[in-house]
């Protein structure tokens, strides 16, 4: 009678009570009504009286000693149906609640099943198959479309159309060739790639992501410590409240429906099916939320800091607008390429990039060049000589600029680099370089703000001009500029005393300072950057920053659905009390409540699994309330 | 000392890592050990001179938690 699946007992048993119901209706309380409830109540119950017998060997007391005390205590008086109702109730709650709560878990495991495995690779020049574990640095992997790429490497060969939504999120292809860079757990989606092994098996950044993720969802929120805390002592004392009870109305029944009513199992599970939903679709969407604690405090931040360059912006300079008198602005960067040629000055790499992608290959060289440190540089091209940097080169060579004063005060107000471009006598004409701002920056403060964020501010250790610029294009509160890592450090520090949880936002490279002391740390572009990822309490795996308003917007939700839950667990079981007290609520009935109970906790949980794929957001009115 | 990782059967209420934790923490030879519910995993630490893994896997299937594997 013990090997049985499941699903089998449950079913058995159902039909058993079913017929054992037909009969008490129809022969009433006769003996063979009675066998067939006693034959209900031991298959549905083996596995539960094994289970408490078990744990009261080791000392603790779980939901089965409860309801192994009950039916019990029901068979004892005579309550057979009641014994077989509930340990029926019982098992199929059980059995749905397994089912259900897989789903929670669903979107972790989906991101488990993307994991490649198997690898093509040449060895002795032949193309072999192989276990992706096995796969050594420096093999060259071979991946046709269709396959899952299984290392982290760099492309040697073809060209490709890769999904890296395991990683990033993002289900656009994005395309790959030669030099650029892989990652394992992608998809080609079309084309072929032979790519250089650079990192293998567990090193890989997808590996990593599934270890974080694999280890996150188990950490536990401080919500879920308090209440298996809680119900580490209300389970006994329940059972003493039983006693008390029984003891003082003489009545078993009461004493009993107590025991199986007030089993905290919707309570105790309200938490962590709530975490796990959110943490799943985090993944999902390239958002790594490193636990239940995490989950927490992100939903309560109150202040965002971000870190400037490389976070708001792109972190690379590029050529904004181009200012010229007399000559075409092709001919302006034409020349200024051509004298830039040598240096390697990130202003200059700006602008022949530029030049590039305006004009094409630019394969002049200066006759003559000569770079001047802190100033810029004098180039002879074409027979001419010219100059290309700031002020202080164009007064140091005589040369007047007074005529472009104006303009050039207008471009740096505006938080601009300029490059001046001149000859001898003039100037030609002004190239002006920024750090472009991320295009979806600006959404992102403004969902930030509508998501109750109070406050917005940038640490930067750029220039106030620039800072200034930025923090008003984006509509940021508050700038502070020209910082010192430990300065980031101080400031985050006065923010929290100020307005509360505060979280800084950077990519990681040279704030890891910053986003440690911060309450959160939250790490943009995480993929491929070991430290941040390691570092960070939150990583955005895509470079997308607008990803960090679902971050903040889911777990704002799941903080909510796990609140729902915990009071939805309350009500019901102070509900049921009552009704135990005002004898209203039987054993069975009791039993019957608590099971669906715990199954609404689990099914509003599944809810997080979708967040943030319809259009829209949801609000509070349309969640799930607990009177319904 | 080694720590395996035995991979559970799916565990469905948060009273059963308990059993589980309590177990666990009563047995010989186990140095340490943590029930993660929602990966239904189990970590131990234990002195293999004390106790085999088998003995382990058996004492948990015997709280009525089948072992799926182990690592």
């Amino acid at each position: 009678m013990l090997k049985m699946t499941k699903g089998h007992r449950v079913l058995i048993s159902g039909i058993l009570v079913g017929t054992s119901f037909i009969l008490k209706e129809i022969l009433g309380y006769v003996p063979i009504t009675k066998i067939v409830m006693i034959l209900s109540t031991l298959i549905a119950g083996a596995p539960i009286f094994k289970n408490a017998y078990e744990a009261i060997k080791y000392k603790i007391v779980g939901i089965d000693v409860l309801v192994t005390i009950a039916v019990t205590g029901a068979m004892f008086i005579g309550e057979f149906w009641e014994g077989a109702a509930v340990t029926f109730l019982f098992m199929l709650g059980d059995y749905l609640e397994s089912r259900t709560i897989e789903k929670t878990r669903s979107s972790i495991k989906e991101l488990l099943d993307l994991a490649p495995d198997t690898a093509r690779v040449i060895r002795d020049g032949m193309e072999i198959e192989i276990n992706p574990d096995e796969v050594l640095k420096d093999d060259l992997v071979i991946v046709k479309p269709g396959e899952k790429i299984s290392v982290d490497g760099t492309v040697m060969e073809g060209n490709a159309y890769v999904n890296q939504a395991a990683i990033t999120g993002e289900s656009i292809p994005v395309n790959k060739n030669l030099e650029t860079s892989v990652f394992s757990g992608t998809i080609i989606e079309s084309g072929y790639l032979i790519i250089k092994a650079d990192k293998v098996g567990e090193d890989t950044t997808f590996a990593r992501i599934l270890q974080m993720v694999e280890e996150a969802q188990d950490k536990k929120a401080n919500t879920q410590k308090f209440l298996e805390k809680f119900s580490r002592y209300y389970t006994p004392g329940i059972i003493i409240l039983a006693i008390v009870l029984y003891l003082i109305t003489k009545d078993i029944v009461l004493a009993l429906t107590l025991l199986v009513i007030a089993c905290p199992g919707a309570l105790v599970i309200s938490t962590p099916v709530s975490i796990v939903a959110g943490i799943g679709n985090g993944a999902k969407h390239g958002v790594l939320i490193k636990g239940g604690e995490i989950m927490e405090k992100l939903g309560t931040i109150k202040v965002l800091a971000f870190d400037k360059t490389g976070t708001l912006t792109v972190g690379k300079p590029s050529i904004t607008h181009i200012g010229t008198n007399d000559i075409t602005e092709k001919e302006l960067l034409r020349l200024a390429a051509i004298g830039e040629s040598y240096s390697e000055h990130p202003l200059g790499r700006a602008i022949i990039h530029k030049a590039e992608k305006e004009i094409g290959e630019i394969d002049a060289v200066p006759e003559e060049a000569e770079i001047i440190t802190g100033q810029g540089l004098k180039a002879v091209i074409e027979g001419k000589t010219y100059l290309i940097g700031n002020r202080k080169l164009f007064s140091a060579n005589g040369v007047d600029i007074k005529a472009w004063e104006e303009y050039l005060k207008k471009e740096e107000d505006k938080g601009q680099t300029s490059v001046i471009v001149g000859n001898t006598e003039n100037v030609l004409g002004i190239i002006s370089i920024a750090d472009t701002i991320r295009e979806d920056a600006k959404k992102l403060i403004t969902n930030l703000k509508s998501l109750g964020v109070k406050r917005i501010v940038m640490l930067t250790g750029d220039n106030k001009r620039a800072a200034k610029a930025i923090s008003e294009e984006l509509g940021i509160d508050e700038y502070f500029a020209e910082l010192l890592p430990e300065d980031k450090v101080r400031l985050l520090g006065e923010l929290q005393d100020k307005y509360g949880t505060t979280a800084m936002v950077g990519d990681g490279v040279n704030d890891a300072p910053a986003l440690a002391s911060a309450d959160l740390g939250i790490a943009i572009g995480g993929m491929g950057t070991d430290v941040a990822m390691e570092t960070a309490d939150v990583v955005l795996m895509s470079g997308s920053i607008r990803k960090l308003s679902h971050a903040i917007g889911l777990s704002r939700a799941t903080v909510r659905n796990m609140k729902q839950n915990i009071y939805f667990a309350i009500l019901v079981a102070a509900l049921l009390l009552m009704g135990v007290l005002v004898k209203t609520v039987n054993l069975s009935f009791g039993m019957l409540v608590h099971e669906l109970s715990v199954l609404i906790v689990i099914i509003n949980a599944v809810r997080l699994i979708s967040y943030g794929e319809k259009i829209g957001k949801t609000n509070h009115k349309s969640q799930f309330t607990m009177h319904n | 000392m080694i720590t395996k990782i035995y991979q559970l059967e799916t565990l469905t209420c948060p009273s059963c890592s308990a059993k589980i934790q309590g177990m666990l923490k009563k047995t010989d030879g186990v140095k340490e050990s943590e029930v993660l519910f929602n990966s239904s995993k189990v970590k131990v630490t234990f002195d293999e001179t004390k106790i085999e893994s088998e003995t382990i896997k058996g004492k948990i299937n015997k709280l009525g938690f089948d072992v799926l594997s182990e690592k």
